[in-house]
């Protein structure tokens, strides 16, 4: 007869999360190694002397081992936390500490990776003797040898003993309330059955560059370097050190930016039109020339548009900006302009891919450089605040106390919802039928 | 019947013994075009100096194991979830709650703050990904305008909505992606390629923004089109499970964090991995991955509680925090830059500058 438990398997057979066992165990292996290890002696616990106790020097053989002093204690703390050692005092607390404590080493059948599972039977077996259990003999017999011959053997082997298994069952049955190493997340699924020739062989077919083009990443972070805020101090200040929230502020959509943020404008043009100040002060130089930004960012809206306005959106863009005659008419090749009206027949979010990117490049690579050159970007560089570096030494308790609330991002979208609506309305084709009788109506 | 077993068993071996050459012949490829290590190619750049970057913030709250948490564009607000099924938005500056919804499942393994700042996902063992528009009225029940987009048939492990609030990329324990309209809970489109459960995706900060990375079980990292479905790049090199990945700010590279241990970098157009991140000493898995702003920092949280932080050019670790009590389950950096948030099974989430 078998007794079957709901409870989740917590098993260590196939869980590839536990990968880290494996070097675990062979450390483990090696600092006990009667001549390169871990030095042991023996100790005085309460009334009984226990053999082989290690303390300190199990830090100091880590941080020999792994040639370095910044994680020895986290090291330590994890063979603790996962079983392989157990402090003789403090039990509770799985944590390797840098004092006087003394640990043991546990012994191989209780450690994390054996193939059976610590059910919930043991555990009522360790509290109450209970009627045999075929599969858990060996343990029954290894618990019943213990009890049976427990009054003969010494009283250190019998408190080591005990030791070792309250110390098995702190590591798989945590006190409540406690953290445990041996928590683990959700059960994943493996099933390595896929077709994978069709990929490789385009894989092998696509061009590839030399690894020198690495070079980019490079120079990705040589332009970036002044504005990453871990590596060059924020102005006026970082709020999450100050307290004081004004650099969130001066970065919003005012009339006057930074100068780092005026500056990073002309790191690309996918920089200046991720800013919305970037872009309104672009829109300005554009003044008349304005259809190519206009035609992209209603390109945009269809993109990530809801899939049932599909349809309105791209009938809209078509009068505006496709169409022969059109108040808003983009200038694009024959070519794509055929292939995108031929397209706005079945408009889906895509449709517009083709002439979106064209007239991007277009601005990306000609209108972006005129801009960076005009005098609006440079009355604006001028115009930039550099703001002074905050100096809080003695208030930063009090800013501490005074955080500011800063405007709730769901105002701030509702008033730029308000603004495109109106700028929609503004721009939207003119109705010459409706003005006509508008102007009848007046007169 | 044994003669058509016999048969499906040669196709098999006929398979996997093409699928092994393939994949050796691609490997030959890619060496041949390998010149430089990117720690070579950043010789002449200097190094970093020492850093100081301490807990600023805790934000606890949570009753249980904090698994995931995404930040707000305001740069100060952030989204958390966890194993009770809680899901809060904190405005981590001033450290108040804002919002709190319970959603009727454990596990909230996946959340995700929306562009607008109105809204949150998230999902979990309950195969959905479910949409919570916020409001500004404190005592409104958020549960009541709840709205049910992904449906996968595993649990969610990750969502992300993409440049607006209308759609949400989600990646499952189904081995799936996908690709949903918020509105309608449409699916739009499915990618499939992973062998095994896909545990972590992340969007391209391109001018088209038309990619995204996923990372699986199969140690196997995909970049996806979104038009069309297809995976255009695959990449495996990890020994076990990618529990995270993202995107180099530049969007020409991503990095990937494994229950191996090690975090490693992989350049897009010379298609293979051009930097490990690891050391002999550093043995349990890496939770989560993020950049800082210019990409010269590489931050990693782990399951040996603590979080280290890699120079990105010269492979080397330029720092080791230490303050969870647990492992560090998610890291992300702020979006501008200026400090990043991790949360850990120690039920608490800390802000770092």
């Amino acid at each position: 007869m078998t007794i079957r438990t709901a409870r989740q398997d917590r098993g260590q057979h196939f869980r590839p999360r536990m990968h880290c066992f494996k070097k675990l165990e062979a450390i483990v292996v090696e600092m006990q190694d009667q001549k390169s290890g871990v030095k042991g002696s023996e100790q005085k616990l309460n009334v009984s002397t226990i053999p082989h106790v290690i303390s300190k020097d199990v830090i100091a053989w880590i941080a020999n081992k792994m040639k370095s002093t910044a994680e020895t204690l986290v090291f330590g703390t994890m063979l603790v936390a996962y079983g392989y050692i157990y402090p003789l005092q403090n039990h509770k607390k799985l944590v390797m500490c840098n004092d006087a404590s003394l640990y043991r080493f546990q012994t191989p059948y209780f450690w994390p990776a054996q193939k059976w599972v610590a059910e919930d039977s043991d555990y009522a077996h360790y509290n109450h003797l209970h009627e045999l259990l075929n599969h858990k003999w060996d343990f029954i017999v290894m618990q019943a040898t213990e009890q049976y011959a427990g009054k003969e053997r010494k009283k250190p082997d019998r408190v080591v003993f005990d030791c070792q298994e309250r110390a098995y069952w702190i590591v798989n049955r945590p006190p409540r309330r406690t953290h445990s190493a041996m928590d683990v997340g959700p059960e994943r699924l493996i099933d390595p059955n896929t077709d994978e020739n069709i990929f490789f062989q385009q894989a092998i077919m696509r061009s590839k560059v030399k690894s020198s083009v690495s070079l980019g990443l490079v120079k990705y972070i040589t332009t970036y370097k002044n504005h990453d805020p871990f590596l060059a101090p924020c102005l006026p200040s970082n709020p999450w050190l100050s307290d004081n929230d004004s650099y969130w502020n001066l970065n919003m959509r005012v009339d006057a930016p930074t100068k780092m943020r005026v500056e990073r404008w002309s790191f690309s043009f996918f920089e200046l039109l991720s800013d919305l100040r970037g872009r309104d002060d672009f829109k300005v130089f554009l003044k008349k020339e304005f259809e190519n930004l206009a035609f992209w960012e209603a390109a945009e809206e269809l993109k990530w548009g809801t899939a049932s306005s599909m349809s309105t959106k791209a009938e809209t863009i078509f009068r505006t900006f496709l169409a022969p005659g059109a108040p808003r008419w983009i200038n694009i090749d024959g070519r794509t302009m055929g292939l995108t009206v031929k397209g706005l027949d079945h408009p889906h979010r895509y449709v517009l891919e083709a002439a979106q990117t064209h007239v991007f490049l277009l601005m990306k690579k000609d209108t972006f450089f005129r801009y960076l050159k005009s005098p609006v970007y440079k009355e604006m560089q001028k115009k930039a605040l550099n703001p002074e570096p905050h100096n809080f030494q003695s208030q930063l308790d009090q800013n501490a106390q005074n955080r500011s609330a800063g405007i709730h991002p769901i105002i701030l979208w509702q008033q730029e919802e308000e603004e495109k609506a109106k700028a929609a309305a503004a721009a939207a084709p003119i109705d010459v039928k409706a003005m006509m009788s508008k102007i009848d109506r007046k007169k | 019947m044994a003669t058509q077993e016999v048969q499906l068993n040669e196709t098999l071996t006929h398979l996997k013994t093409e699928s092994e050459t393939l994949k050796t012949k691609l490997e030959e490829e890619r060496a041949k075009l390998h010149d430089v290590e990117l720690h070579q190619v950043a010789e002449k750049v200097e190094g970093l100096g020492q850093f100081v970057m301490k807990t600023r913030r805790t934000l606890k709250g949570h009753g249980n194991k904090v698994l995931c948490m995404d930040w707000c564009k305001d740069k100060r607000r952030i989204v958390s979830s966890s194993q009770d099924g809680k899901v809060i938005v904190w405005d981590a500056f001033t450290t108040n709650k804002e919002h709190a919804v319970t959603m009727p499942c454990t596990w909230v393994m996946a959340c995700a703050y929306a562009p607008s700042g109105c809204a949150v996902a998230c999902g979990g063992l309950d195969n959905k990904c479910s949409v919570y528009p916020l409001s500004l009225d404190k005592n409104e029940n958020l549960a009541a305008k709840k709205k049910s987009v992904a449906m996968h048939t595993n649990y969610l492990s990750a969502c992300s909505f993409t440049n607006s609030d209308m759609q949400i990329l989600t990646s499952s324990g189904d081995g799936t992606c996908a690709l949903w309209d918020v509105e309608s809970g449409q699916l739009l489109q499915s990618f499939h390629g992973h062998a095994a459960d896909v545990l972590c995706l992340d969007l391209a900060p391109s001018e088209t923004g038309n990619t995204f990375v996923s990372g699986g079980c199969d140690k196997k990292a995909n970049v996806w089109d979104m038009r069309s479905g297809q995976c255009i790049q695959s990449f495996e090199t990890h020994e076990s499970d990618i529990n995270s990945v993202r995107y180099y700010p530049s969007g020409d590279a991503f990095a990937s964090g494994s229950d191996d241990a090690t975090c490693r970098l992989y350049d897009l157009r010379a298609d293979r991995e051009v930097a490990i991140y690891s050391k002999e000493s550093i043995i349990f898995g890496v939770s989560s991955v993020d950049f800082s702003l210019s990409g010269r920092l590489l931050f990693g949280g782990y399951n040996d509680y603590t979080i280290n932080v890699w120079d990105v050019l010269k492979g080397t670790r330029v720092s080791i925090l230490f303050g969870h009590e647990n492992r560090v389950s998610t890291l992300r950096v702020s979006p501008d830059g200026t400090a990043f948030s991790t949360g850990s099974w120690d039920h608490t989430l800390r802000i770092w500058a």
